[in-house]
């Protein structure tokens, strides 16, 4: 054995300098190959002949893309079949459906934040961001449009009121869906209560936002009479589209903690609750966190439920148990459908805009921020 | 500090289905005790009863005593959280918390209940416990990494070191070895031998020479077919199940005629 590896070896490494003019012999496992430069050379044909194409109707970039992006999946799936064989084939339309797909679901995305991100950020300066629209009226616009001055007037209080609506939803649903979740988890074992609850959170999952906004205005009428319009009401409406939405997440990640370090806890003598919240939540808390980050993005946006119970505000007002409020979503509405100056409209459109990239912007922090908060919980690995 | 297990009569259920029929068996203290059997014959049913860890499997329940030092675990008013910090558990996969540190995986049984332990306390009963699972010289210099970065041999032995930190009576080991290699194996069998100085153990193994090896005595578990209960078919010295069992049926398992 080794006296034939010592003798191979010399000529091997001589073929390797020198190979030997017999051609080799074809490999049975092997099959036709495109080479590397096919994929490439396609793309560039197809965009060649979409151009031709897209030229004969009157050419756009739209109709150019869709037309070299037919031509190119049509063109190498029917290559890769006639080199490859037909599996291969099928493979590369698959691959490129896939894509194709994936492009389609991000132009809306990208052609949202382009527009967001041209038309809001002229409108973003330290005046919008730390002055409310208090004292603004339809003359001072005017005043701004004739004389070439900035815009006056920002969002300051919309912002505070997005932020104090939304986190005293949290407030009140984090700790009603949490609690649901373990209920459902942990005890309530399928049982009928258990089942009834499902159904409920999933019927709740499906109420319209304006219902719920009228549930909350239609309650705090019953409790402290009809015109009780404030922060809280709105917090209460809000809450009720978030705690489907806590409970579903929840329940989902404490579903996929192993029952085993449940029991590995109930061996060593730890008592239940304990074990939940001990054992149980900390093996969960990043996805529980996520969850509920994806909750608050969702509802952070609504505007109907938030004109029926907070109304609208001009001014500061930092009191949600007092008071009308503004939040970023309903700055937005009114400030584009009753713009505070009818003449000269443009002033409003350019703090809509601009409120509309802080939304954006707010929402991405606060998914960074759960990214974070997860990564900060996640179960650690490694040495 | 270890105590005898005695069971009279026992029945174990999962709803209505009987899973294991009429066990009688008396465990000493400070002894190792094998039970083996074929799969399914309801070993480690039986096992779980013993710290009542059976009940948590929804629709669980038994019928009959099991005794500890005398005392029923099943009678009414006994807290089963009580009955399972005297008789410890030690899983057939490891199982460390994956959110906690080697050390905080070892003071587990502690923190979780929310007792107060000091700090040299907890670092004594840490060595102490790690120590005693033949653990402490490969991770002394880590314990603050995460129990789940360890070798699966090394996070089983966690995993006994964390049932010994709550000092219990009693150890039972369900299939210890069974996801482990040959030398996590020997360690962990080497270390059950040196546990028996202080605890009672009572092992599940689907491996007749690690019954052999380890045991002071085995009980053999055999199910007469498919949807019936599981019984104790004979229960005496290793020795004697291995070399010289009276009853056909161990004779057959142990010498691999079985079938």
């Amino acid at each position: 054995m080794s006296a034939t590896t010592t003798r191979k070896t010399p000529n091997d490494s001589r073929n390797v300098q020198n190979p030997p003019p017999v051609a080799r012999k074809r490999n049975s496992l092997a099959k036709g190959h495109l080479p590397r430069w096919a994929v490439p050379g396609i793309a560039a044909a197809a965009l060649i002949l979409g151009a031709a194409a897209s030229t004969l109707g009157g050419f756009s970039v739209a109709t150019l893309a869709i037309y070299t992006a037919i031509i190119f999946v049509i063109a190498s799936t029917v290559i890769t079949t006639l080199v490859e064989g037909p599996r291969h084939g099928k493979n590369t339309l698959a691959t490129n459906l896939v894509y194709a797909a994936f492009l389609l679901a991000l132009i809306p995305l990208a052609s949202v934040l382009f527009t967001v991100l041209q038309k809001g950020m002229p409108g973003i300066n330290t005046h919008f961001l730390f002055h409310s629209m208090n004292g603004i009226t339809g003359a001072v616009d005017n005043a701004s449009v004739e004389n070439g001055a900035p815009v006056l007037g920002g969002a300051y209080h919309a912002v505070i009121g997005t932020l104090l609506i939304t986190l005293w939803s949290t407030v009140i649903s984090v700790p009603v869906g949490m609690l649901t979740a373990i209920y459902l988890v942990e005890y309530g074992k399928n049982g009928p209560l258990a089942r009834a609850i499902t159904f409920f959170v999933d019927v709740m999952t499906g109420i319209p936002s304006i219902v719920a906004g009228l549930f909350a205005t239609a309650l705090f009428a019953v409790l402290l009479g009809p015109t009780a319009r404030m922060g809280i009401v709105a917090a209460v409406a809000l809450s009720v589209l978030m705690i489907p939405t806590v409970v579903r997440s929840t329940e989902e990640m404490l579903k996929i903690v192993p029952n085993e370090l449940r029991e590995a806890a109930y061996a060593l003598g730890v008592r239940k609750w304990r074990t939940i919240a001990k054992v149980v939540i900390p093996t969960a808390i990043s996805g529980i966190a996520s969850g509920v980050t994806l909750a608050i993005a969702r509802v952070i946006g609504e505007t109907a439920p938030i004109l029926v119970t907070a109304g609208l505000a001009n001014n500061i007002n930092v009191n949600v148990f007092g008071n009308w409020m503004a939040t970023l979503p309903t700055f937005i509405y009114y400030q584009i459908l009753t713009p505070t100056s009818p003449t000269n409209v443009d002033p409003s459109i350019q703090r809509a805009w601009a409120a509309a990239l802080l939304l954006i912007v707010m929402v991405m922090v606060l998914n960074l921020g759960a990214r974070l908060v997860a990564g900060l919980f996640a179960p650690k690995k490694g040495r | 500090m270890s105590k005898r297990i005695d069971v009279k009569d026992l029945n174990v259920y999962y709803s209505k289905f009987l899973a294991v029929e009429d066990v009688n068996i008396e465990i000493e203290a400070k002894s190792v005790t094998a039970f083996i059997g074929p799969s399914g014959c309801g070993k480690s049913t039986f096992l779980r009863t013993l710290n009542r860890m059976h009940e948590v499997i929804p629709g669980g329940r038994v019928e009959g005593e099991v005794l500890l030092d005398g005392d029923n675990l099943y009678e009414p008013g006994v807290d089963p959280v009580t009955v399972r910090s005297q008789i410890g558990m030690v899983f057939q996969r490891p199982n460390p918390f994956p959110t906690m540190s080697i050390k905080d995986n070892v003071l587990a049984g502690v923190k979780l209940n929310g007792k107060k332990i000091s700090r040299s306390d907890a670092d004594s009963l840490v060595e102490k416990s790690l120590r005693g699972a033949n653990l402490w010289n490969e991770v002394k210099d880590r314990l603050d990494k995460p129990g789940s970065g360890l070798s699966g041999g090394q996070q089983q032995r966690l995993c006994i070191a964390r049932t010994i930190a709550v000092k219990p009576q009693v150890i039972l080991m369900d299939e210890p070895c069974s996801a482990l290699d040959p030398i996590s194996t020997l360690a962990i069998e080497d270390l059950i031998n040196e546990l028996k100085s202080e605890f009672t153990v009572v092992i599940v193994t689907h491996n007749m020479q690690q019954a052999a090896r380890v045991s002071d005595k085995t009980a053999f578990f055999n199910i007469a077919g498919t949807g019936k209960p599981g019984k104790l078919i004979e229960y005496a010295d290793t020795a004697t199940i291995f070399s010289n069992p009276s009853v056909k049926a161990t004779e057959d398992y142990v010498s691999g005629r079985f079938g």
